[in-house]
């Protein structure tokens, strides 16, 4: 296997990977490339270009702002999972990346890649939204700043428009209790469901097209989950119940 | 990109995938390539001494980094790197072919973990899939290679 044909980029600043996304077609942001580079293997994404933005110093930055910590594009899951001060002040991202696939993919893997990749089943963009918090979205139009509840727009589909490079997440402190709990196969599988607590806030994950919050009291209220090999939507919902009950049994 | 200490320029081909690279521009064969989408572990290197997968990375992105395959843990005639030496006194193998991408992701837990607990055995190798031995023996192998690598 190898990826289709592409033109590489290999900006050495933001200004110049924002100038490349807003004059290029059909561009792709290359960053940890833990998910986009299986997708270019089988093929099942073919992008002109690829801007990979591994080559822009600074931009791997884990730093505490406005009561929370703002991990920067390039910060690895592995850096943020081994982060005191992420410990210290957001623990239940430390938590949540942990689950994360396999330490050797957190070596690459980058936090901010996986909220814009957005995959539903994906346990970042559902402890974004549990928390409430916020990505920066840089262009050459300027900054713009999306809340979790206005990124995730359907099946690994985002509100980032084609020029935007997403270059910050801000996670607000973890609130207490917290917790993040989910079913797999095997470790370090995608989650069949997975659910994540921030005090009285419950948000859900793999069992909608987005990361999706629900009330503790009756979190499997209106959804629809889809059924697979793996899971049938009753075993999603029956899932859904017990990790609740789980999660808010702290 | 310096690939086992010796300066190799990368390739013209960004879609040359690093795994693809070792292999068939530099002949390093010991990085084999199971699924080519991450998930069995086979094509595991260390770049910059923490361990990747190879399928997962474009050659291009490892100019100016430091890779090292199976072939670079210990020269012909050398003694093992106490991970292979583990690998081979607990029978950590049978078939071979998940061996490399093993043996790299353990050099890399053992620089995490220099004495990693159980739990901590089963999650650095949970990553690497073996068809053959059904893990008890790598599991003994890690805890081994701890205990020679402290030596």
């Amino acid at each position: 296997m190898k990826p289709p044909p592409f033109e590489y980029h290999a900006p050495a600043s933001v200004e110049e990977a924002c100038s490349l996304l807003a004059s290029l077609e059909d561009a792709k942001v290359l960053a940890g490339g833990q998910s986009l580079v299986p997708l270019l293997n089988f093929r099942l994404a073919r992008p002109a270009h690829i801007v990979d933005i591994n080559r822009i110093a600074g931009l791997d930055r884990i730093y505490e702002r406005d009561g929370g910590v703002a991990v920067q594009a390039l910060a690895r899951q592995a850096a943020v999972e081994d982060s005191d001060l992420v410990a210290r002040v957001c623990p239940l991202v430390s938590a949540a990346v942990r689950l994360v696939a396999h330490r050797v993919i957190r070596n690459r893997g980058t936090v901010c890649g996986s909220l814009a990749h957005a995959d539903p089943a994906s346990e970042l963009p559902a402890v974004l939204l549990a928390l409430g918090g916020r990505v920066v979205a840089r262009s050459a139009r300027g900054d713009r700043v999306i809340d979790a509840a206005q990124l995730f727009q359907g099946v690994m589909e985002t509100a980032l428009a084609p020029d935007e490079l997403l270059v910050e997440a801000w996670f607000p402190a973890s609130p207490r209790p917290f917790a993040i709990v989910e079913e797999s196969r095997r470790h370090g599988d995608f989650a069949l469901a997975g659910a994540v607590r921030a005090a009285g806030r419950l948000a859900l994950f793999g069992v909608a097209p987005t990361p999706v919050l629900a009330d503790p009291r009756d979190p499997a209220k209106g959804l629809q989950p889809s059924g697979d090999l793996e899971a049938s939507p009753e075993f999603r919902l029956h899932l859904v119940r017990v990790l609740t009950a789980k999660a808010f049994a702290a | 990109m310096r690939v086992n200490g010796a300066a190799h320029p990368a390739p013209a081909d960004p879609r040359r995938l690093l795994s693809d690279h070792l292999r068939h521009d530099l002949g390093l064969t010991g990085t084999h390539v199971g699924c080519e989408h991450g998930v069995c572990g086979c094509c595991t290197v260390l770049l910059d001494g923490a361990p990747v997968r190879s399928c997962l990375m474009l050659a291009v992105q490892a100019e100016g980094h430091d890779v090292t395959t199976i072939e670079g843990l210990a020269a012909d005639g050398a003694p093992l790197h106490p991970v292979q030496q583990a690998f081979h006194e607990c029978h950590g193998l049978q078939c071979g072919f998940c061996t490399p991408g093993f043996v790299m992701s353990v050099v890399g837990l053992l620089g995490q973990h220099p004495n990693p607990t159980d739990e901590q055995v089963d999650e650095g190798i949970s990553g690497n899939l073996c068809r053959c031995t059904g893990y008890a023996s790598i599991r003994r192998a890690v805890t081994r290679a701890a205990e020679l690598s402290k030596k």
